[in-house]
């Protein structure tokens, strides 16, 4: 069966969400991924969104965090303070999954502006909406995004969200509670921050991706595992799972 | 006690140029008809307050009724980019906009302090952001700064109360007497609402009898300024057991606002050719 770049990415995000886990949801291709995982190998995954709806069980991709399936099929819908000052901010949810524009090597993401300066950007992104608590507050945090030479960079043009800020003891200085991210997952692999240095690392690629293409689309230099993992081709049962969410017959990149 | 009015008053009464408004409705229940309305009567210099500016906004701040932003998510979710802002911030058009840039966490607790009658609420946000630090040092975002908890000393984050001229909001329903009340996704409107000096409520419908609904916010008569019914006046958002989120508009929004020209068609055929309460299209 033949599978898309981002469909082999959606495949493995999903696959590091474990049943039974809380999750955080950013839209786009986490809420993609989160869902395919709850279709899949994690039934009991709770998804949240900020919208307030907590536990939704949405049978297709909403377009947006606050569709009305996820109120519908929510087990409880709270109010937007109360998302994030009760259920975000003391640290209950186990895995805050975000996407970002820009991301740097020591997992800081960028939503904000690309390019010039704050004031005279070059390109104005969305902004923050619940990023920055979420990459604090959650237990750890899955970042999603497609890897190039522009959006990984050596250091963020603006960082919207924290990961390790410039390296080990930040967050602990910061006095961020949550563990920070975890795994960046591309289109061509899956990064995981070195453990004395807190710099993200390619630690698996997927079939057919080497590790110079890997280099090429990073900004930064990076330091590829010395022997990554190769990660699994999608199953027929994920590839059908994702595309009767998507409601798409073939590959679309 | 609210006043039942059309919305055309409603907007004429409550909002006047120059006012900090706030158009909340998080992604759900969104006022796209006052929204449309502010902008046939051609207000100017507002400040406007929400936390996802959405279409709503793109809209307004494209028709020039703008000249602030006070936000937290400007995109058009799911889809992109929006236009019109981006077209402000980067080019000043069609009038320069200064923006004020929260997280959500900030703009909720925000209007959480603004309806508690606090001068500034407290959370764990925005440490290590450069949203804390625009103009420099943490501490020089003059809307967000350290605080030391006096019993702890732990440090966190303060943000200063928004407390907006007046608030417009959609609901499912209000009664004869102008009690409000609304369900599904809530965002943050009663605190807007309780923020703001007065308030704007459009409903689907107004009714005898609200009869109770688990989970609903009520919206008591004396809270709220002036109803008035617009049915399907949240449209291309949408009202939880009256309409569907047009998803269509949302995406075909991005060819329309991408454009100045096609924009401005948009505008003249869509707001200013319709008639009070008409919902718009991207199609014609």
């Amino acid at each position: 069966m033949t599978y898309s770049a981002d469909e082999m990415m959606t495949v493995a995000a999903a696959r590091a969400l474990r049943d039974g886990m809380t999750c955080f949801v950013g839209i786009g291709l986490p809420s993609a991924a989160a869902n395919l995982a709850r279709a899949t190998h994690a039934p009991s995954l709770v998804l949240i969104y900020e919208s307030g709806t907590l536990g939704a069980k949405p049978d297709r991709l909403p377009l947006s965090i606050g569709d009305g399936m996820l109120a519908e099929t929510a087990d409880a819908v709270v109010s937007v303070p109360e998302v994030f000052n009760y259920w975000l901010q003391p640290g209950r949810i186990d895995v805050g999954f975000l996407g970002a524009a820009q991301i740097d090597k020591f997992g800081n993401i960028n939503t904000t502006v690309v390019g010039g300066d704050y004031r005279n950007p070059k390109v104005r992104l969305p902004g923050a909406g619940g990023a920055p608590e979420i990459a604090a507050s959650c237990r750890e945090v899955i970042v999603v995004i497609r890897q190039s030479h522009r959006s990984f960079v050596e250091r963020a043009d603006f960082i919207t969200s924290v990961g390790y800020g410039s390296g080990p003891g930040d967050r602990e200085r910061l006095g961020l509670t949550g563990a920070g991210p975890k795994k960046i997952i591309t289109d061509l692999g899956v990064l995981e921050p070195d453990p004395d240095t807190l710099e993200f690392t390619m630690t698996g690629l997927y079939p057919g991706v080497s590790a110079a293409a890997a280099k090429e689309r990073t900004g930064w230099d990076l330091a590829i595992a010395a022997d990554p993992r190769i990660i699994a081709a999608p199953t027929p049962a994920e590839l059908g799972a994702l595309r009767a969410f998507r409601g798409e017959q073939g590959d679309k990149e | 006690m609210a006043e039942i009015v059309s919305l055309a008053e409603a907007v004429e009464g409550a909002i006047h140029d120059g006012d900090a408004v706030a158009m909340e409705g998080f992604t759900h229940l969104i006022p796209f008809a006052a929204g449309h309305e502010v902008i046939r009567q051609r207000r100017r210099d507002l400040t406007l307050i929400r936390m996802t500016p959405d279409l709503i906004y793109d809209q307004l701040i494209g028709a020039g009724c703008a000249s602030k932003l006070i936000f937290s998510w400007g995109g058009n979710p799911g889809v992109g980019s929006l236009h019109r802002f981006r077209d402000a911030v980067e080019n000043a058009w069609p009038v320069p906009l200064e923006i004020e840039e929260h997280s959500h966490a900030g703009m909720a607790n925000r209007y959480v302090a603004g309806a508690s009658g606090l001068p500034f609420a407290v959370l764990r946000g925005y440490r290590g952001t450069g949203l804390e630090t625009l103009n420099g040092a943490v501490g020089t975002t003059p809307t967000i700064k350290p605080i030391t908890c006096p019993f702890t000393g732990e440090t966190l984050t303060a943000v200063s109360a928004l407390r907006p001229d007046v608030a417009v909001v959609h609901a499912q329903r209000a009664d004869r007497s102008g009690n409000v009340q609304l369900w599904g996704i809530t965002g943050v409107q009663k605190e807007a609402v309780l923020a703001s000096r007065r308030a704007v409520v459009t409903v689907e419908e107004i009714v005898d009898e609200l009869d109770p609904r688990p989970g609903a916010v009520v919206l008591p008569s004396w809270t709220v300024t002036y109803v008035a019914q617009a049915p399907d006046g949240a449209r291309p958002s949408y009202a939880l057991g009256y309409s569907v989120r047009d998803n269509d508009y949302y995406v075909g929004w991005d060819a329309i606002a991408r454009d100045r020209d096609a924009f401005t068609r948009w505008l003249d055929e869509q707001v200013y050719a319709m008639p009070v309460t008409t919902g718009s299209a991207v199609r014609s």
